[in-house]
């Protein structure tokens, strides 16, 4: 503002700027306890969950917890120095302490994540710590020849601060060398890269197919007379009125290897009774439910947008001579623009975390990154599933950056 | 045949297509559900070069005229024409009309320079050729430096312009306008009627315009067909429509208008006297009413009403009235009078230096020429 603003005064002469900021501040107020609860609803139950799983991704102090003298002698040993009698006391003493507090089968979990295999060295070792005497190196190598194994003792150091990128690099496929450089797991082992590409281009397809699907109906929605499209409106909103679950079966009955599908086909004589088709329990079982299930997402912006574009447009342009393909195409289609960022945008983000359904038609090759998260959650790998999901989260983010630079999302139009 | 339609706008002339029939509607009825018609038996023919208008109260089907003839509906009977040729099955693209939209109908993702080009380019047009095209038009509605801007950014009479300018840029002999100025300000509509009209003279092109502003109507128009339900009332240059109209439809729906109900006491060749209820006697001229005792309105501008006898006609009959009210309008004094029992008779006296001044209360009396009081059908 400018100096003769900041000058202006009320009648009774307050400072303008003070008189107006002082009217606005009650207005804000107001408006914030009016939001107040929704906003401390979102915090505790999105917000707070989110950074929570965030942390976890780089936090485990299952080790370091139980670890103390390690922790010390790491710290006061830079990467690279021999593992003499000194560390060997220290493993000692450690075990020693997990044997006396039962934590062995933690610290040895989280040594195991990322060197598989060596729980149960933990375990074993700490059964007997309390007995062990000097020289520690060579009771303890007597012991399990494994400690002598430099991984071990790298996959340690690491695991002696409780915040770690261990678990990131597992998430892509990564792992640790001995003398503390970073390589690729053997190409047999690598999961999870390959799962995340597979989830993003399945769901590509799916959102593809729904868009396709999805075009004509929203069309039809949007120019039908109101009597008309209502009961049209009401066909496509019925999946939401049913539960996912019995939706998901239906589709199983529909299409397993005794399903309708199949027993039409045979009846009809289109296929054999030995040739019936592996529809359900394979991809093309999570395509098929996935696009039947997401397709309203990708229905209801189409037809908001649809809506608000008059039927004069086109009749401009076929009065203007341009046939009903060049009105389409270069008319209409580019007006439904933001229909289709928005629809294939939220379609393809469902899709992309999408994990009961993949879980019960995807069968093998069905499945996706979230039904792998969960795998993980089950096991307890918590800082695994954390790291995985904020890596889906990035992706998503940047699907939305990306969206935002192409469209616009000030253009995204939802209902 | 239809590769022989003039979708370039050559003014070709055919043998078979005289001059005042460019645009033929024959015999054409249109119904949208099949119960009912929205025209009933259009009889039409616009000459080339002729600016007419359809006008007509709402729901009178204008639009479904213009519609008709820009193909997107179809006839349910009849034939259309344009320059000789029937257009029943030419599909719009084909048609080679340009169109003017109420609402504009600018495409929204295109500057103004691609909406223009628009046409053109689905012709084939080459690029110079499309430029220079556009320039041109742009230039004729005076939008020259706004081929970069979206409609979004431009106002309403900007967006109108525009509008203009995509329907005559492909040179089109034949132009629609669907109550083109109905949203815009009443100074802005003035001016651009003016501008219409002065580019339908320049260009040489034929207008079909449609609105239901009787003001427009008149002041732009070489003929106007009035609508109604339907069906054309009356077809003819404004001041017939005005001066002389057919029925009681018109001469209420353009102009404001004095109703006086009564009966026909004498009939003889184009004079009539008619008995109002009140009693009294007053001159008129038959239009629609062909025998004694016929029940009429009879109708009488409010500015061809006199109260002076000395302005009267020999043996004119005049009636008695009471000023009810004066409203001064600057220009004019509009008097509101009680005539035969009517508290709603309106008179207009120019607001000369001279003009002697009437007040509310005071009865004086007023007649006519009979030839401004019109005995139409009893509505
Ligand atoms: N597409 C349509 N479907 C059904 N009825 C229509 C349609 N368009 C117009 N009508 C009806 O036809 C009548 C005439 O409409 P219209 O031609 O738009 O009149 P105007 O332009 O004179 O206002 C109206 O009663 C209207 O309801
Ligand atoms: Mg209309």
């Amino acid at each position: 503002m400018t100096d003769a603003y900041s000058q202006l005064t009320t009648a009774d002469g307050r400072p303008l700027k003070a008189a107006l900021a002082a009217a606005q501040a009650r207005a804000r107020r107001r408006a914030f306890l009016l939001v107040a609860p929704l906003l401390l609803f979102v915090v505790v139950t999105f917000i707070l969950p989110i950074g929570q799983m965030l942390q976890r991704s780089v936090y485990h102090d299952g080790f370091s917890n139980s670890a103390p003298a390690l922790g010390e002698w790491f710290s006061s040993h830079p990467d690279g120095s021999d593992f003499d009698e000194s560390a060997y006391a220290a493993l000692a003493s450690d075990l020693a302490l997990m044997k006396k507090d039962k934590t062995a089968g933690e610290a040895g979990t989280r040594i195991n994540y990322t060197v598989p295999g060596t729980r149960s060295l933990f375990t074993s070792s700490a059964r007997g710590a309390d007995k062990l005497e000097p020289p520690y190196k060579e009771a303890l190598l007597a012991l399990d020849a494994k400690w002598g194994e430099p991984v071990i003792w790298q996959a340690m150091r690491e695991a002696s601060s409780p915040w770690t990128s261990d678990f990131y690099l597992i998430a892509t496929d990564r792992q640790r060398t001995a003398d503390g450089g970073i390589e690729r797991v053997p190409e047999n082992e690598r999961i999870y890269l390959w799962l995340f590409g597979k989830t993003f281009i399945l769901s590509g397809v799916i959102t593809f197919l729904c868009l396709i699907l999805a075009f004509p109906i929203a069309h039809l929605l949007a120019t039908l007379p109101m009597s008309k499209s209502n009961l049209l409106m009401i066909l496509v909103l019925l999946p939401f009125w049913t539960s996912l679950l019995v939706r998901t079966t239906s589709w199983i009955v529909l299409l397993q290897g005794q399903g309708v599908v199949n027993n039409i086909l045979v009846s009809l004589g289109v296929i054999g009774d030995d040739g019936r088709i592996t529809m359900i329990y394979n991809q093309t079982g999570t395509i098929i439910v996935m696009t039947h299930i997401l397709l309203p997402f990708m229905v209801l912006p189409l037809y908001s947008v649809m809506r608000t574009i008059k039927p004069s447009y086109a009749r401009a342009a076929r009065s203007l001579g341009a046939t009903s393909w060049t009105t389409f195409r270069r008319i209409y289609l580019p007006q439904t623009l933001p229909g289709i960022g928005a629809g294939a945008l939220l379609t393809f983000i469902l899709a992309v975390g999408y994990y009961i359904t993949p879980a019960l038609v995807g069968g093998a090759d069905g499945q996706l990154i979230s039904n792998l998260i969960q795998f993980h959650m089950s096991k307890s790998n918590w800082s695994l599933a954390a790291a995985l999901s904020a890596m889906l989260l990035a992706g998503v983010l940047v699907l939305y950056w990306l969206y935002d630079r192409l469209v616009g999302i000030d253009k995204l139009k939802l209902g | 045949m239809q590769d022989d339609l003039p979708i370039h706008g050559e003014t070709r002339v055919t043998t078979e297509a005289r001059n005042d029939d460019f645009v033929v509607f024959d015999h054409v009825q249109k119904s949208y559900d099949g119960v009912s018609l929205v025209v009933k038996d259009l009889n039409l023919n616009i000459g080339k070069g002729e600016f007419l208008t359809m006008l007509g109260p709402s729901g009178s089907g204008k639009t479904t005229c213009l519609m008709m003839l820009a193909g997107f509906e179809t006839a349910t009977h009849g034939e259309i024409r344009l320059d000789g040729r029937n257009i029943n099955l030419v599909p719009p693209h084909k048609r080679g009309i340009g169109m003017v939209f109420q609402n504009y109908a600018l495409f929204p993702h295109m500057t103004v320079g691609e909406n223009l080009a628009f046409p053109l380019e689905v012709r084939g047009m080459g690029k110079d050729e499309r430029e220079a095209k556009i320039r041109r038009a742009l230039d004729m509605v005076q939008m020259g430096a706004f081929a970069n801007r979206r409609p979004a950014q431009l106002s309403g009479g900007q967006q109108q312009r525009i509008a203009l300018a995509r329907a005559l840029v492909f040179d089109p002999a034949l132009v629609l306008m669907d109550e083109p100025l109905g949203a815009l300000d009443k100074q802005l509509r003035e001016h651009m009627q003016f501008e219409i009209k002065h580019l339908h003279e320049s260009l040489g092109i034929t207008v079909v315009y449609v609105t239901h502003d009787q003001g427009e109507a008149l002041t732009m128009s070489d003929r106007v067909a009035v609508f109604n339900d339907g069906k054309i009332q009356q077809l003819g240059p404004p001041s017939d429509l005005y001066e002389r109209p057919d029925n009681s439809f018109v001469a209420q729906f353009i102009g404001e208008n004095n109703k006086l109900p009564g009966t026909i006491e004498e009939l003889s060749g184009d004079k009539a006297l008619v008995r109002l209820g009140t009693g009294e006697l007053i001159d008129a001229t038959p239009v629609n009413v062909t025998a004694k005792g016929q029940k009429t309105l009879v109708s009488i501008r409010p500015e061809r009403v006199e109260f002076k006898p000395e302005m009267m006609p020999a043996g004119a009959h005049m009636i008695d009235a009471t000023v009810l009210e004066v409203i001064y309008m600057g220009d004019i004094l509009r008097v509101r009078l009680r005539v035969a029992g009517s508290d709603d008779f309106v008179m207009k006296m120019r607001n000369t230096l001279g003009q002697t001044k009437l007040s509310p209360g005071q009865q004086i009396k007023v007649g006519w020429h009979p030839a401004d009081a019109r005995a139409l059908d009893p509505m």
